[in-house]
């Protein structure tokens, strides 16, 4: 709040003032081994572990996986708002924020967390339907965040939120503020939600599946619009997905998720042409190439999937997690817990055996 | 709006008139002979100017004939004599006891609402706390204790024990009138009434409350920065509302069978009162009256409860 | 717990729900409370000399004492002798009544909802007038009618309070109507008698046997109220109601609280021992309920 309050017209250092100016070479938000529990009624559980990630101002990085991989703890978890029992047992969380101060997340109680919630990190839900209060008008709902870090009147928030609908390509966005949720489509949900979480300017953005209920055009306008926004704004961005194809359209560098840890890093490029865990490959692979669709009919061939299931948090395999489902496993897989290797192209793969394979 | 309004209240009136057929072949049931609700009890006839009326009344006719008869008369402003009280016609007795009623149960429904609410917050807010835990304890007591218990145990604590408040009626007898007289002998069969009536809309607010908080939009308040405090009381408490306001609708209507019991015991001359006295001394027309009026009275509360909802909820458009 | 592992059957749905009940600590303790009722209630006639309605002159208006455990009353009878018989005539007169509004009720939303169209609609219009009044005035209404005494009372809250059970015993048939087998035996010329038998009576029991607890609990409460306003049993005959009607002399309520009191304490203890037992039961009985 006192950051924003600072300068004389927050409504004009949206637009002036990018981050990434000051920024520059550090990263916005820097994860180190980070480890979420579960608290429940048979013992404590482990969400997640081991969690690295590093993005820079005016980058986004993707985090992909499976429903169960543990991605959305992980947004959950940078943001603090992890249900129920769920706890951070490990790790740090450090955001540069707009005042250029590096804090740990993970250190901070809750009133603290409360100040940079919406106004450091913003953060974007994968249900445009049930995500915003059907009782508040959609202006009211993208003005209190602004009321409340920027310290602007009523008035004065309830314009820069009129400012934001524009923003984020709501027409007739005056009249649209002062309607409630249930006059506006799926889609345009979604755009108010990324007004909402980009109206104090956030120096982060963490999208959970901000496109996943969405229809396949609007997809494509919302990943548009997310690009737009970013280039405007500055700010990093955490985009989770179980979606390569999305993966490809917005991220500069992609994390791979499995059973609760990172099994490959690096950058869009890399990953996605030369993937080195088999995890990656598989998931590749099952993505169908556009235009293969007749070739595929006519071998007969069915898509690609990868079988077997994810493993149970209760008992997670020793060694590779990966490795009954692995067409690549050896005996030794299942022994030695592979740790992060730094391969020849940069990304680091979590594999005792990416160079053989 | 306008169009809901008409619609609602032309079923209303429909409602009605079948429960003014239902509770006027219901009493024709009853022993005794109806002309005697059209005679001055005062006036001295003979059998055959009785006869004379029973033809000029129709009560010679068949039954839905007569129903005919009465409804005609009904409409414009007869509802007949009371048996007792000097023959006194209805339709005054009603009016002068509607008011007393009304201020009981309005004023109780009131308490019982803010109560209600107030305890349902906290009891969802700190679940399983003290407050929710003696919510629990009390909402089944709540369920569990007649009104007429209740009032018996408030009456004997309050004003027999410790002396707290009058033991009765609505006015000091003998006394002018004063806004403080009647606040104070108000004051406990209100909130006897309110007390059951808290218990149930507590409960209910609490569980609502508690599904509310569960949402994702409460979720993504908190995602805002939103405090936790206004969280509660700006996102999640209105939502929680939306339900309970619906339940407002058969509070009033259960305010009336707490308050003929309230009535009775603490002497407080309203409907109720006015009621049971019929009922103990068979005053058919009075019966007759004050059942219809206590009809409408439900009907009418229904049909405001589902307007105030069309306009909290945005989501519902009426018109 | 413990007792769950030795109930018989325990993968039948019934079996399940039998676990279920036996699990919920309320509905236990309001078990325990209405078996101990009971057996005072059924057991203390036949050892203690003191009746009802015998009179002890010499002990009028006594507070609790050892000859007189919770006091006497104006005419010198012994309080908790008329308690019991209160109890049993309480309940003699919930228990009938439940079971003839249970009657009622299923018989009317059975019709309703196997009955076709036009059965249906003409039983749930008169249903929704008949709720449309507050419960206490039809009572009076009803009470105005028959006059006071044991069988109008039971009379009257039968008549009282099935539409609420015909309505439940509708939607639920309503639903099934949909089902194959019904419509089979429809087409295999079963009647409307053997549908019920065969179809909606197992298909509610569920229904039926909550209804008819909780239904135990609302009808003492409504014998009560009526008696309390004279207008349901009448005195010599004792019922918590009209022992409380005397707590109306303001001399009673204040200067002989054990003659209404311990009646009062006793409605409310019984009432939400019977609540305990029957939301127990839906629990119980409700597939979506936790455990078991």
């Amino acid at each position: 709040m006192a950051a924003a309050s600072a300068d004389n017209s927050a409504i004009e250092t949206a637009r002036a003032a990018p981050h990434s100016s000051q920024t520059v070479g550090s990263p916005a938000l820097s994860v180190q081994s980070l480890r979420v529990t579960f608290g429940t009624n048979q013992g404590t559980l482990t969400a997640v572990e081991d969690i690295g990630l590093n993005i820079a101002p005016g980058k986004t990085l993707a985090l992909v996986g499976e429903s169960g991989s543990g991605k959305s703890v992980t947004s959950l978890a940078i943001i603090r708002l992890l249900a129920g029992r769920g706890r951070i047992s490990e790790g740090s969380i450090a955001l540069r924020g707009k005042d250029g101060a590096v804090k740990d997340l993970a250190q901070m109680a809750e009133p603290e967390l409360e100040a940079i919630r919406g106004n450091d990190l913003g953060m974007v839900f994968q249900e445009p339907m049930t995500s915003l209060n059907p009782v508040l008008t959609v202006g009211e709902q993208i003005a209190e965040p602004i009321r409340i870090h920027m310290g602007l009147s009523r008035r004065d928030a309830m314009l820069r939120a009129i400012e934001m609908l524009d923003r984020v390509g709501i027409p007739a966005p005056a009249a649209r503020a002062r309607q409630y949720l249930h006059e506006f489509s799926g889609g345009m949900r979604q755009r108010v939600t990324i007004a909402i979480a980009l109206a104090c300017d956030p120096v982060l953005l963490l999208a959970d599946e901000p496109t996943t209920a969405l229809d396949v055009t609007v997809q494509m306008q919302i990943l548009n619009l997310l690009r737009k926004l970013q280039a405007e704004q500055g700010m990093a961005m955490l985009f989770v997905t179980h979606n390569l194809g999305v993966v490809a359209e917005i991220a500069h560098e992609v994390a791979v998720m499995y059973a609760g840890q990172i099994v490959e890093q690096g950058s869009v490029r890399e990953v996605l042409k030369t993937p080195r865990h088999p995890y990656t490959r598989g998931l590749l692979a099952c993505v169908p190439q556009l235009g293969s669709a007749s070739a595929l009919k006519n071998s007969g061939s069915p898509l690609f999937s990868i079988p077997g299931m994810v493993p149970s948090l209760r008992d997670m395999p020793k060694g590779c997690r990966f490795a009954a489902r692995c067409p690549h496993a050896q005996p030794k897989c299942t022994v030695d817990t592979p740790e992060p290797v730094l391969t020849d192209t940069g990304n680091r793969v979590r594999c005792i055996r990416w160079n053989e394979i | 709006m306008t169009l809901y309004l008409v619609r609602r209240f032309a079923a209303g009136i429909l409602l009605l008139l079948a429960l003014s057929m239902l509770v006027f072949f219901l009493l024709r049931l009853a022993p005794g002979d109806p002309i005697s609700s059209y005679i001055d009890p005062m006036a001295s006839m003979t059998e055959a100017d009785m006869e004379r009326l029973r033809q000029s009344l129709g009560l010679d006719q068949p039954l839905p004939f007569q129903y005919v008869y009465w409804l005609g008369e009904a409409l414009s402003g007869d509802l007949g004599r009371s048996l007792q009280r000097n023959g006194q016609p209805v339709l005054d007795l009603l009016s002068t006891s509607i008011g007393p009623s009304m201020l009981l149960m309005l004023t109780g429904s009131t308490l019982a609402i803010i109560f209600g609410v107030i305890i349902g917050i906290v009891g969802a807010v700190r679940r399983d706390g003290p407050v929710d835990l003696t919510l629990a304890a009390l909402s089944s007591l709540g369920v569990s204790s007649p009104a007429f218990l209740t009032s018996l145990v408030g009456l004997y604590v309050f004003s027999g024990v410790l002396q707290w408040a009058p033991a009765g009626g609505m006015q000091d007898p003998g006394m002018p009138f004063t806004v403080s007289g009647l606040l104070k002998h108000l004051a406990l069969p209100a909130l006897i009434l309110a007390f059951g009536q808290t218990a149930l809309i507590a409960r209910y607010m609490r569980s609502s409350l508690l599904e509310v908080l569960h949402q994702d939009y409460i979720r993504t308040a908190r995602a805002k920065g939103v405090p936790g405090r206004m969280v509660i009381l700006k996102h999640a408490v209105r939502n929680a509302l939306l339900p309970v306001v619906t339940l407002i609708g058969s509070t009033l209507g259960l305010a009336v069978g707490g308050a003929i019991f309230i009535e009775s015991v603490f002497n407080w001359p309203g409907m109720g009162l006015l009621m049971v006295t019929a009922v103990e001394a068979r005053d058919y027309p009075l019966i007759m009256g004050g059942t219809l009026m206590v009809g409408a009275w439900v009907i009418l509360a229904n049909i405001m409860t589902d307007v105030a909802y069309a306009f909290i909820d945005p989501r519902i458009k009426v018109g | 717990m413990t007792v769950a592992r030795f109930l018989p059957d325990m993968k039948s749905p019934t079996g399940r729900a039998l676990r279920r009940f036996v699990g919920n600590p309320s509905a236990m303790l309001g078990l325990a409370l209405m078996v101990a009722f009971l057996l005072v209630m059924f057991i203390y006639p036949a050892v203690s000399a003191i009746g009802p309605n015998s009179i002890d002159l010499l002990a009028i208006n006594k507070p609790p004492s050892l000859a007189h455990w919770l006091g006497t009353d104006g005419v010198g009878r012994d309080v908790f002798a008329r308690l019991l018989e209160g109890g049993r005539v309480s309940l003699l007169v919930a228990l009938t009544s439940s079971v003839a509004s249970l009657v009622i009720g299923f018989a009317v939303g059975a019709v309703a909802g196997l009955g076709g169209r036009f059965a249906d609609a003409g039983a749930m219009r008169a249903v929704d007038v008949a709720m449309t009044l507050p419960p206490v005035i039809l009572l009076l209404v009803l009470a105005s009618i028959t006059g006071p005494g044991i069988g109008p009372t039971i009379l009257v809250i039968s008549l009282l309070s099935w539409p609420v059970l015909s309505r439940l015993v509708r939607s639920r048939l309503l639903e099934l109507g949909q089902r194959d087998f019904v419509v089979a035996s429809r087409g295999m010329g079963a009647g409307l008698g053997s549908l019920i038998r065969r179809h909606a009576l197992p298909n509610t029991i569920d229904i039926l046997v909550v209804f008819v607890t909780l239904q135990v609990a609302n009808a003492i409460l409504l014998e009560a109220g009526l008696s309390f306003l004279g207008l349901g049993v009448p005195p010599p005959d004792a019922s918590w109601g009209n022992m409380l009607f005397a707590a109306r002399s303001t001399t009673v309520l204040t200067n002989y609280p054990w003659q209404w009191m311990f009646p009062g304490l006793a409605l409310v203890v019984v009432v939400l021992a019977i609540n305990f037992i029957g939301d127990g039961l839906r629990d119980a009985f409700d597939p979506r309920s936790e455990g078991g």
